[in-house]
């Protein structure tokens, strides 16, 4: 299963961050500092595999974002590129040529598409479209929602 | 009150930050408004102030005074609110706190909802980051939206369910009864989270493992999937570059791996899929390789057959081979895992391997720098060796010390020659001496001690690197040790492997007074050379100038040094007639094996006992064949020892193997008197020592232990003791040890001397050498000699089932061992 999955930015700020192991603040950020500090300084060409602690981290750079994530010992690394490739598509499919404002701004509609992809660690759902149509069905729910409440989205 | 700002406000108001105390201060004004909206139970605008309050959160502030917020959002019935609320949950709530248990009432009540989305919230915060007491108390919920016909829902109760079996394992069973049908499912979600439940349950339960093979025939229904995948057609909802469903194909190869290990039936019903996969795949794109590097994994980990596992070692090969940095990666991490049992195999892509040394991405070179030394043999060692010193030349400091004490082991195990095994320690000391580890210093003092017959050459090496290079601590302290030990030898110019140098007195002790005063000496190292020129005191003949440095350093600022020096100086003046015996040579040091399991040398002691009982002449206590081959090495009872005229008497049978085995060995040496020989030999040997204790007491050998054979990670060592009563007899004890990773068995150990000599076999304390050097094999012989002894070995044993014989011949016994 993987452990946890980072977005930052080549400046070190901090995108996302999903946790699937119970950690504290303290450890949370210990870990950030350091799979940020090894990724960054990472040469352009190298293998997009390392090894840190007992974990295997797998990162990719898209454009000005790095998509990081730390695998157990069993879990297949190549696939796990995969797994982020579909990431970004399904972010791409959802905003439209995703860009790094888009995922600041919109940081909650990352995380509810990455629910609908992942959880606990494990791929939930293989099919692309699947994971759109939930998501679109979704968001139907809150807009009818608020809609009916005559109120704006937050 | 005003209306809380927006969102998006907030985030372009923060992002104009110039700077961090200006991004503080607006965070800190807009958290103190959070924080009075709260208090003001607001419940329209609670779900943008927790957004909001997630978003600070990511920047690194705390929000822990919005948790009870969460849980209100929670529990609310809109379904915005509902899905911050959960979202927030999971950020900023976590299993260490009490709070998170008020949750478990509002999942469950999620988990009954009317709409399949607000369940789904449910479910996914559950597998995210329930604690094991909201597991318990919601497993029974987890598990009827297992056995639901939403698809939607059984894929995410398929993976809380995971969860839950992670945090209490013991709910596992509850579970057992909703997996039956899971893999009859259509839906590619399902069948993939259904195949990391099973997965799961696999990996956690012996009894679960044994079910699902037996029982539910799990192996024939993800063969058939397995298959569909591969050759149903073009599949745009799955389609990732050409393949169908990369995901589910690869956990299904890996659910596969769990269920073949060690299980013939398992392993051979899904021979056939593994192999279509593995050829079939295409590989030009990563999502190929990914499931081409998924089923080599499986192929090892299963009781596969042999072509199978050499189709996969030649994936890994190709792999190595390919441009993607990434795939080289994995193939080595791949080859690092096989190669302790695919030893052979592996060893085909050798220069490959080495090759990957020179790459430039750190994390290739270090996983091929692992898996060169593991490929390390008694057949490779010195191609090998020379790659890996230009590696330790060349590589990064992050890389040296985990090198050089590879190169180290490695040399230990394999050296082919003492000379060669110095050299390449003297290399690696001269190259990265910085980086080698602390206990390097004493074992190769330790090896050179041993390898009497280098001592001057290896002080004159020594000599001529501190010559030219005096800051590597590890090397300095080696040589200076060398000095004091051999200078008498440096001196001389005695050196025999190459041309000696010429070199006086006064400038060895030049060079070791240099250390003292040098700023690169470590403390240590002027212990060393303080001590080593002490030793040059009964080694040279010019006794002044060391008698003034020792005095002048009496007076040391150093404590260690001062105490040194006086010490000596003590020894100059009161007790020079002991002088001479404490600083003569050292004795050969006991060596410990310093890899893996620490095995001490038996010593001639420990074998007493065996060896009292079976004084009797080989053919009574051994097997009768074993007797046979015996008597046939040593000519049996009838062999005239060392009369040259007498043409020894031999029954015919054991003419043939004696000839073979004595037929090159030359006879040099005069005989000297025989001893007046009684018709049997063995009992003459037995007559004179029955009475005696038969081994003296291992004050140190005054005669040093050598290593007679080592082959094929086979190592003989000769001890030797003199029988004290008469000193004419040498026993000698072999000790042999198993570098391999397997044990030999049916060891036998048999030896041949010139006719000149009279030898015994005494019982071997066992005939089984444990492999990787856990144990060792004594067996003691006894030597009548009167000259230069030499000795002719016969090793038969069976290692991995087949047997190996191998004869050598025994020369460099000490000169200790005749006189």
């Amino acid at each position: 299963m993987m452990r946890f999955l980072l977005l930052f930015s080549r400046q070190g700020k901090l995108r996302l961050q999903k946790w699937f192991t119970p950690l504290t603040d303290r450890e949370k950020k210990k870990v950030i500092r350091d799979v940020m500090a090894l990724v960054l300084a990472r040469p352009p060409r190298s293998c997009n595999f390392l090894h840190w602690r007992d974990i295997k981290v797998v990162y990719k750079r898209y454009a000005s974002l790095y998509f990081c994530t730390g695998l157990e010992d069993q879990d297949n690394e190549l696939l796990t590129l995969e797994v982020l490739h579909r990431y970004v598509e399904l972010l791409d499919k959802y905003f439209g040529n995703v860009c790094e404002l888009d995922i600041i701004f919109n940081f909650e509609k990352a995380y509810y598409i990455l629910d609908e992809f992942l959880m606990g660690g494990e791929v939930l759902e293989t099919s692309k479209v699947a994971v759109s149509v939930s998501m679109e069905n979704a968001d139907t729910l809150q807009e009818t929602m608020e809609e009916y409440m005559n109120r704006p989205a937050f | 009150m005003p209306a809380p700002i927006r969102l998006r406000e907030l985030i372009r108001t923060i992002r104009t930050a110039r700077t961090q105390a200006e991004e503080r201060e607006m965070i800190q004004k807009e958290c103190a408004a959070i924080r009075s909206s709260f208090r003001e139970e607001d419940n329209t605008y609670r779900c943008r102030n927790v957004a909001k309050l997630l978003y600070m959160h990511m920047l690194g502030y705390p929000a822990h005074f919005g948790q009870l917020e969460c849980l209100k959002l929670i529990a609310s019935q809109k379904f915005t609110d509902k899905r911050i609320g959960y979202l927030g949950a999971m950020l900023l709530l976590d299993e260490r706190q009490d709070v998170h248990l008020l949750m478990t009432n509002c999942i469950k009540n999620d988990l009954n909802h009317s709409t399949q989305y607000v369940q789904g919230l449910a479910l996914c915060t559950l597998g995210c980051m329930g604690s094991s007491e909201m597991c318990r108390d919601l497993a029974g919920e987890v598990e009827k939206l297992l056995k639901t016909s939403n698809s939607y829902l059984r894929k995410k109760a398929a993976l809380c369910a995971v969860h839950v079996i992670r945090k209490v394992p013991e709910l596992m069973e509850m579970f057992l009864p909703a997996t039956k049908n899971l893999l009859s499912e259509k839906n590619h979600g399902v069948l993939h989270t259904s195949v990391v439940l099973l997965t799961e349950m696999c990996e956690r339960s012996p009894d679960m493992l044994a079910h699902f093979r037996k029982n539910e025939k799990l192996v024939p229904q993800l063969v058939r999937i397995l298959k569909n995948l591969i050759m149903s057609g073009y599949s745009p909802e799955h389609d990732v570059s050409g393949i169908s469903d990369p995901f589910l194909q690869v956990r299904i190869l890996r659910l596969l791996r769990i269920l073949g290990k060690s299980d013939d039936d398992s392993s051979e019903a899904m021979n056939d899929i593994l192999a279509q996969v593995a050829t079939n795949t295409e590989t030009s794109k990563n999502v190929g390789n990914a499931i081409l590097y998924e089923t080599v994994l499986t192929i090892m980990d299963i009781k596969s057959e042999s072509g199978l596992r050499v189709l996969a070692i030649n994936i890994l090969g190709r792999f190595l081979l390919n441009n993607d940095k990434n795939i080289r990666y994995v193939a080595l991490t791949s080859l690092l895992k096989t190669v302790q049992t695919d030893h052979n195999a592996v060893q085909r892509h050798r220069s490959t391997i080495v090759d990957c040394l020179k790459d430039l991405d750190v994390s290739i070179k270090r996983r091929a720098m692992e898996l060169s030394f593991a490929l390390v043999n008694g057949n490779n060692i010195r191609g090998m060796m020379k790659e890996l010193l230009y590696f330790l030349d060349s590589c990064d400091p992050e890389f040296k010390a985990d090198c050089a004490s590879g190169v180290f082991l490695a040399a230990e195990k394999y050296a082919p020659s003492k000379r060669w095994h110095i050299d390449t320690i003297m290399r690696v000391l001269t190259t990265a001496g910085s980086y080698v580890r602390d206990d390097s210093v004493p074992n190769l003092i330790q090896l050179i001690t041993n390898s009497v017959e280098m001592h001057a050459y290896t002080v004159q090496r020594l000599y001529k690197a501190l010559l030219d290079d005096i800051s590597q601590q590890p090397l300095v302290q080696v040589a200076s040790w060398c000095i004091g030990e051999y200078g008498d030898l440096l001196v001389s110019g005695q050196c025999e492997e190459e041309e000696p140098i010429q070199v006086t007195e006064d400038e060895v002790l030049d060079v070791l007074e240099g250390l003292l005063v040098s700023n690169l000496s470590a403390a240590v190292t002027r212990g060393y050379s303080l001590t080593a020129i002490m030793k040059l005191s009964t080694r040279f003949s010019g006794v002044n100038r060391i008698k003034k440095v020792v005095s002048i350093y009496g007076s040391s600022i150093d404590v260690e040094l001062q105490q040194r020096a006086v010490e000596y100086n003590a020894l100059f003046k009161k007790y020079d007639h002991m002088r001479p015996a404490l600083l003569e040579r050292m004795p050969i040091m006991e060596k410990s094996a310093s890899n893996g399991p620490t095995e001490i040398v038996q010593t001639n002691g420990e074998t007493e006992p065996s060896v009292v009982d079976s004084k009797h002449p080989p053919p009574v206590s051994q097997p009768a064949n074993q007797a046979n081959d015996l008597l046939d090495l040593l000519g049996g009872n009838d062999v005239v020892p060392v009369i040259q005229t007498t043409v020894p008497t031999k029954p015919a049978s054991a003419g043939g193997e004696l000839l073979d085995l004595l037929g090159d060995l030359s006879l040099s040496g005069v005989p000297t008197p025989a001893p007046s020989v009684a018709t049997s030999q063995p009992s003459f040997l037995l007559d004179g020592l029955s009475s005696q204790p038969l081994f003296n007491d291992i004050a140190a050998a005054a005669i040093p232990p050598m290593t007679a054979y080592n082959k094929n990670g086979l190592k003989i060592d000769f001890t030797f003791e003199r029988a004290n009563p008469n000193p004419n007899v040498a026993v000698i004890t072999i000790h042999a040890s198993n570098s391999t990773e397997a044990d030999m068995t049916d060891f036998v150990f048999q030896a041949a001397v010139p006719k000149t000599f009279q030898l015994q076999l005494l019982s071997p304390s066992s005939n089984v050498v444990p492999a990787l050097n856990q144990g060792t094999v004594t067996q003691v012989i006894r030597v009548l000699n009167p000259q230069k002894l030499r000795m002719r070995i016969k090793l038969t044993y069976t290692l991995k089932g087949s047997p190996v014989q191998d004869l050598a011949e025994v020369n460099n016994f000490p000169p200790q061992s005749w006189q």
